[in-house]
């Protein structure tokens, strides 16, 4: 097994680390423990982080990509590694991943959707729907039973999921009645109640639903197809969940090219005003009027030549689909920085008025320190919320921008290139209407996620509404 | 002939439900008879504005509501009418008027708009009969030109002619009864005269009630006829206004009058209210003011008191007052005596000279930015402040005394002119000179509340400055004398680990002054530092200066436009008009004997307690002239009841004699 080191891989594992680095630094500082504790407090902002940890583990198990050795035939000693490059996710939906069927075929379908001339045994044809080769198997040809084997393997799941939300409960309560000094029995009983501090009961609700489906999706989706396969036959439930990591990766890895130009050139602007203002201003408007669909697309477009004339740097197609998803990152970051930069322009003009500024003028506070201590922690707020706006915003724009074919790369999995699929599917008759809905339920729950907790966090540090 | 227009019988309001609920009103019980003036004087928060808002059903929604106690206009109940009959009371019968001019009037409709408005809502009027009206009423509240001012939109009128169309809003309904809710607290003492006065002239035609929500003490004397004072949701105690001036009962009615500053308690510390306001979501046991009274005794803590008759029409709630109790006698006469004796500093050596400091902002006009006038906020000012002294600047707003303490800080930076701290030149100072400079004089704000990083614990904010002065070898030096300044100003030293928001605005004030003490400064301007306070606080914030001056031999500028803080507080006085100094002498000079024209008429508009019917009160008419375009000769003529031919022509020059200074063509 050879690693691969993607450089979004890098980047994605730089900014977790980063993270984690953040949440020990504010574990030992009351000031900032206290807001974020005072997040967690919140029901709905709990159950939030625990659907978008599910999405971000998913999107991490993604992220560790390497080459499968492949068997030595003996001839020689040098190791040859397969060309195609897995996850470790990957390797968990092995089977799923696997057993494409040869077109589309409805959720939980034994048989494909449409009706193809088939060869009987005894030589003649007829025009019927053909049998699938891995959905439903078990079942005879007829798909007679399947509902109640449905129904069997779901109640089966339920029972799995039940038995092991409440081993998660108990650990829960037992660790918890450590700290406390009391027996789990009793701590089971105050999570009931909802008498903790952290909102137990709905973080092991989610977490039960979360599990729920997990169990599900295992007992099913050995058997069937759960989401139904695509165009060229392969699982959409498969496809949405390797979905996950690029939107995952548009979301967070374009903020995190946007921000430094934004805040940087933002604060600068309002706080020096003048002429370097004038110049901050010049710059955003000039690129502001340029149609960053253009920009994009001619950015993109010249990537992809390059690439075409260098196949010597790219060992692999996900290394070439990579490289391009990182370029699409960057580019946006520089043409979406405008926005919050004007916001921050605006917001540090009027609090380098404010007293407080003034009267660390008047310490004789150098200018470098004013702006880190006092005029950018005042102003990330409105960064944390134009960030997680953006992040729909920007999984959106990625499904903008693969319609017009300068999007992701057309081989990489992402939501965007789902729905753009989904533009001829739900223009046949029957619709096939199974990738849109499984694309959209995915990014729904994410963004709606993600808008929650950010709410959340925004009421926790705004000094303001915490008075109140 | 007196008629009860309006009872409230045990009135209680709740805010917000469950355990996080407050009464901000608690069984408040009052009647106002026609044509009379009501004074609720009270401390912030002490539920006047909630008693106002449930007179009209206004109470904040969803959150607030009446839960018990009755309201009578006239003979109908108003907490049973249903809305619809409600909307048919609010601006007719009672009308209200708001503490902020600047926004209670709909920026996008003309004046004429929104009076019309209330005129075709209650009486129908419409077309040439209502502008008939309207330019009745705007004529009634003192507006010149009102044809113009018809058609002219909020933006274009001044602070106390937006204060005039509002009254006229209310008076559109002929109301029996008018609510102001410190109509005068956000203007300027000449205009604050300038709108009591109409007040007054109005309820003398109109015969209409008028409920004045105040929490000054100068304008209850001045206005009421009788007067209720609130605490922590209760009225505590009610007489008429002689009574109550003369012979005020509860502890609290005399406290206040004790902390407000005045000249003949120079030489003591002021007398102040201990602690603070009791939080209104519990149940009392005992008496709401028990712990900050001096008069104390164990009964108040375990029986609420009875609403005890003083003598006839006059109340209060104090077990004092309550004939069945013996009082013990170990309370009776107990007074706090904190005096301390301000020690006397003699006129030490210069600290600080400015001379002829001038602060233009350019005003910049079309796509060019060209430069198309100036604003001229400081307008050559010649000042010097001593060793150990305290001067004050007093001026009406936009008179550009705040501009003058930011001219000198070099926070804003001079456009001529020259400030000499000791020996060094501010002016021509640069980047780190400046910078190293910085400690010797410091700056503190009006605001406590918009002074202070939200994000930054207070102990980092009062270390900031030490850090960018050089002050403490280390963290733990720099800590250390952070505590100490805590326990100076007053505070724990456990504070310094929280944030600003978690402290009243009395104690964020200490907190600013101990940032300021932080680097050692000379020389302390303080802008306004007690506008934003109650009087109680403002007494303990003025004591605390006044102490740290005689520990530390700190120098003040004080900016204000309080006389009566002038008058306590400091040693000179130089009074400020349109950029320029007109008057500047020894406290007591300038107070008892004004020269200039403006600081009499100043002096006289200021509301005070002693009714003095020999006080001849000037009222000035107009308003402040814009500081970019002044008037020509002197920039007072244009206001001046003895403005002479040469006064429209010529700046007046300075006058000396002795130590006292004036700019007055009277004076030549």
């Amino acid at each position: 097994m050879m690693p691969v080191i993607l450089w979004t891989d890098a980047l994605i594992f730089l900014l977790a680390a980063v993270v984690i680095v953040f949440v020990i630094y504010a574990r030992s500082k009351p000031h900032l423990r206290a807001p974020w504790y005072r997040v967690f407090t919140g029901r709905i902002a709990a159950g939030s982080v625990v659907v978008l940890l599910a999405f971000v583990v998913t999107g991490l198990l993604d992220s560790v990509h390497f080459r499968l050795r492949l068997e030595n035939n003996g001839n020689h000693n040098a190791n040859h590694y397969s060309g195609e490059v897995l996850s470790i996710l990957d390797v968990l939906l092995g089977p799923i991943r696997t057993r494409v069927e040869k077109t589309y075929s409805a959720p939980f379908a034994t048989h494909l959707f449409a009706k193809e001339t088939i060869e009987l045994d005894d030589g003649t044809k007829v025009r019927d729907y053909p049998r699938l080769h891995y959905g439903g198997q078990h079942l005879p040809d007829s798909g007679e039973g399947k509902w109640q084997d449905i129904l069997q393997r779901s109640l089966l799941a339920i029972s799995e999921a039940l038995l092991a939300s409440a081993l998660i409960l108990y650990a829960t309560a037992a660790l918890l009645g450590r700290r406390t000094a009391r027996s789990a029995r009793e701590m089971v009983l105050a999570i009931w109640r909802r008498e903790t501090g952290l909102p137990w009961r709905t973080l092991l609700t989610i977490t039960t639903l979360l599990l729920l489906l997990f169990f599900l999706v295992l007992n099913l989706a050995s058997a069937f197809h759960v989401l139904g396969t695509d165009k060229v036959g392969q699982d959409v439930f498969y496809l949405t969940l390797k979905s996950i990591r690029t939107g995952l990766v548009i979301g967070t890895l374009t903020t995190l090219i946007m921000l430094p130009f934004a805040i940087f050139l933002g604060i600068v602007a309002g706080y020096a005003r003048g002429w370097i203002d004038d110049v901050v201003q010049y710059i955003y408007t000039t690129l502001n009027s340029i149609p960053g669909v253009l920009l994009i697309a001619a950015s993109i477009l010249m990537l992809q030549v390059y690439i075409g004339n260098h196949p010597e740097y790219f060992e692999t197609t996900v290394e070439r689909a990579d490289i391009r998803l990182l370029f699409l990152c960057i580019i946006l970051g520089i043409t979406s920085w405008t926005g919050l930069c004007r916001l921050l322009r605006g917001e540090s003009l009027k609090l380098r008025e404010a007293e407080y500024i003034q009267a660390a003028v008047s310490f004789g506070v150098a200018h470098g320190k004013i702006i880190t201590r006092h005029i950018l922690p005042n102003v990330m707020h409105v960064v944390l919320i134009t960030v997680v706006l953006d992040f729909s915003g920007l999984v959106l724009a990625e499904a903008v921008l693969s319609y017009v074919g300068v999007g992701v790369d057309p081989t990489m999995n992402s939501w965007g290139n789902m729905i753009n699929s989904a533009r001829l599917e739900m223009a046949r008759e029957p619709v096939v209407w199974w990738s849109l809905l499984s694309a959209f339920l995915f990014m729904f729950v994410l963004v709606l996620a993600a808008n929650l907790f950010a709410d959340a966090v925004r009421d926790a540090f705004d000094p303001r509404t915490r008075a109140r | 002939m007196t008629q009860t227009l309006l009872t409230l019988d045990n009135v209680c309001v709740k805010l917000g439900h469950g355990e996080t609920a407050i009464q901000p009103v608690d069984r408040v019980s009052l009647a106002i008879q026609r044509g009379e003036t009501y004074a609720l004087l009270g401390e912030s928060g002490c539920g006047k504005s909630m008693t106002a808002l449930s007179i009209l059903r206004l109470l904040p929604q969803p959150i607030g509501r009446i839960t018990s106690g009755m309201i009578h206009l006239g003979d109908r109940d108003l907490t049973s009418l249903p809305e619809s009959e409600m909307r048919r009371i609010r601006g007719r019968r009672i009308s209200m008027i708001f503490q902020e001019p600047m926004t209670s009037l709909n920026p996008v409709l003309t004046i004429g708009q929104q009076i019309a408005e209330v005129l075709s809502q209650h009486h129908g009027m419409k077309g040439r009969v209502a502008q008939d009206r309207v330019l009745e009423l705007l004529d009634a509240v003192g507006i010149p030109d009102t044809r113009r001012r018809f058609r002219e939109y909020p933006h274009q009128l001044s602070g106390g002619m937006k204060q005039r169309v509002m009254i006229s809003i209310a008076l559109a309904g002929e109301p029996d009864l008018l609510i102001a809710d410190e109509p005068t607290t956000a203007l300027d003492v000449t205009i604050q005269a300038q709108v009591l006065e109409l007040l007054q002239r109005l309820q003398q035609k109109t015969r209409m009630a008028i409920l004045l929500i105040t929490h000054d003490l100068g304008i209850v004397a001045g206005m009421a006829d009788r007067v209720a004072v609130m605490y922590a949701g209760q009225i505590v105690e009610e007489a008429s206004r002689d009574c109550f001036f003369g012979n005020a009962r509860h502890p609290y009615s005399r406290k206040l009058f004790e902390s407000l500053p005045e000249v003949h308690k120079r030489e003591h510390a002021l007398d102040t209210i201990k602690g603070t306001v009791p939080s209104l979501d519990r149940v009392f046991t005992g008496c709401r003011f028990v712990d900050r009274c001096d008069y104390a005794w164990d009964l108040c803590h375990s029986r609420i008191p009875d609403w005890n008759r003083a003598e006839k029409g006059h109340h209060a709630r104090c077990h004092l007052l309550d004939q069945s109790l013996s009082v013990p006698a170990s309370v009776a006469g107990v007074r706090s005596d904190s005096a301390i004796a301000a020690a006397h500093h003699s006129r030490g050596e210069r600290l600080l000279q400015i001379t002829d400091l001038k602060v233009h902002f350019p005003i910049h006009k079309g796509i060019f930015k060209r430069v198309a006038g100036y604003v001229y906020a400081v307008d050559g000012v010649t000042l010097s402040i001593p060793r150990g002294n305290t001067q004050a600047l007093v001026g009406e707003s936009g008179c550009g005394k705040t501009t003058v303490g930011k001219g000198i800080l070099q926070l804003l930076r001079p456009t001529a002119g020259s400030v000499r701290f000791e020996d060094i030149e501010l002016t021509t100072l640069k980047g780190s000179q400046l910078r190293k400079q910085r400690s010797n004089f410091q700056f503190i704000f009006q605001d406590p509340y918009s002074s202070m990083n939200p994000r930054m614990m207070v102990g980092d904010i009062v270390e900031e400055g030490m850090i960018a002065q050089g002050i403490g070898r280390n963290r733990q030096e720099r800590r250390v004398r952070v505590e100490e300044l805590f326990r100076k100003v007053g505070l724990s030293p456990e504070h310094a680990q929280r944030y600003p928001h978690e402290f009243s605005g009395g104690q964020r004030q200490r907190i600013c002054i101990a940032r300021a003490l932080a680097v050692d400064p000379r020389l302390v301007i303080c802008d306004e530092p007690t506008s934003a306070l109650d009087v109680s606080v403002q007494a303990q914030i003025l004591n605390l200066l006044k102490e740290l001056q005689n520990t530390l031999g700190l120098s003040y500028l004080f900016i204000t436009h309080n006389l009566s803080v002038v008058s306590y507080l400091a040693d000179r006085v130089a009074v400020m008009y349109l950029g320029r100094i007109v008057e500047e002498g020894p406290v007591a000079g300038v107070l008892e004997s004004p020269l200039h024209p403006y600081t009499r008429a100043l002096l006289s508009a200021v509301p005070v307690i002693e009714a003095d019917s020999a006080r001849e009160i000037i009222r000035l008419e107009g308003d402040l002239p814009s500081p970019s375009n002044p008037p020509r000769g002197c920039h007072f003529h244009p206001r001046c009841p003895e403005a002479m031919d040469v006064c429209r022509t010529q700046y007046p020059g300075e006058t000396r004699n002795d130590d006292h200074s004036v700019c007055c063509f009277l004076h030549q």
